[in-house]
């Protein structure tokens, strides 16, 4: 089990995270944060679990991601 | 849960004003990461380019200095001569130390300084507007070759690691991308060899390090990151060059 903690601020919604994803649950969302980006989201789909492997937090350019895991 | 990625510790946590799916982001993060982890943070001095990282030290959290176009290894070489305890490092993009700074990297290089130096390649001017530099490949369309960089109008593209391999007082030349998770990771480790060749005192150590730009080269970020690694490897082969 693990999750992910996306700083909405910080991120400017390159979608680097998405490509690199390997279980596919980091989306783009259509909402904007305070400098206008549309900034991506962490969605839990039943059945698919975050594995923890940081791909997302490692590619992220503004360092916007952190990692959990128990 | 326990936290296993989280920000440095030596970065500031200020939006930066780079593009969307720039490759300078994440080279500023992993050289946060290796001081960190270096545990150098009180020693080091920075000096940062002109071009996009212009700023850097807005986002950087330790010592750092500002250098004319391309003399940011000149300047370095003075911060290193008067304070030798000092960790000093650059931060140069290609049109700075590979156009009008190469006769200061050369020299700087060639005098085998204490140096290290972290060189970011991404194929075109990208604060100007995406005109060529001389690490622009072959074929490749930007705003001053609207029709493509040829072999017999531009020449090819400088491979300024190779030229500084060639050179005795240069002791680690290594190139890398960030264009995915694997080989962010071993660049980080080829910066983490960098700084500890400065430690060592072994001489100049230069990493350079394959980025994005997706604004200047018309993509989308997803497009940017294959087109790294698809057609701009093809022209900068990754690799230890040297050391």
């Amino acid at each position: 089990m693990a999750q992910i903690k996306i700083n909405k601020e910080l991120c400017k919604g390159c979608g680097l995270c998405v490509m690199y994803c390997p279980k596919g649950i980091i989306r783009r969302s259509n909402k904007l944060n305070k400098k206008g980006y549309m900034y991506v989201e962490f969605k839990k789909q039943k059945g698919i679990d975050c594995v923890g492997c940081t791909f997302c937090a490692v590619m992220c350019p503004e360092s916007a991601i952190e990692v959990f895991k128990q | 849960m326990k936290k296993i990625f989280s920000f440095p510790k030596s970065l500031k946590k200020v939006p930066n004003h780079y593009c969307p799916g720039c490759g300078h982001g994440i080279v500023h993060r992993l050289i946060t990461e290796v001081i960190d982890e270096l545990n150098i943070r009180e020693k080091i001095i920075a000096v940062a380019p002109v071009g996009c990282a212009v700023i850097a030290y807005d986002y950087w959290d330790f010592d750092c200095s500002e250098a004319a176009h391309g003399r940011a290894l000149a300047v370095a070489t003075g911060i290193k001569r008067v304070q030798p305890e000092k960790i000093v490092f650059t931060y140069q993009g290609d049109g700075d130390l590979a156009a009008i700074g190469i006769a200061e990297t050369l020299y700087a290089a060639n005098r085998g300084e204490n140096l290290t130096t972290i060189f970011i390649n991404n194929a075109v001017y990208g604060m100007t507007g995406g005109q060529m530099a001389p690490t622009t490949v072959l074929k490749q369309k930007t705003t001053t070759t609207p029709l493509g960089r040829g072999s017999n109008n531009e020449g090819p593209p400088l491979k300024v690691s190779e030229i500084l391999a060639g050179l005795d007082g240069v002791c680690f030349v290594e190139r890398n991308a960030v264009c995915s998770p694997a080989q962010v990771l071993k660049t980080k480790k080829a910066i983490k060899k960098a700084f500890e060749n400065q430690l060592e005192g072994k001489g100049f150590s230069l990493v350079e390090v394959l980025s994005m730009c997706p604004t200047c080269w018309g993509k989308s970020s997803e497009e940017a990151v294959k087109w790294v690694e698809e057609e701009m490897v093809k022209s900068f082969p990754l690799g230890r060059i040297k050391g």
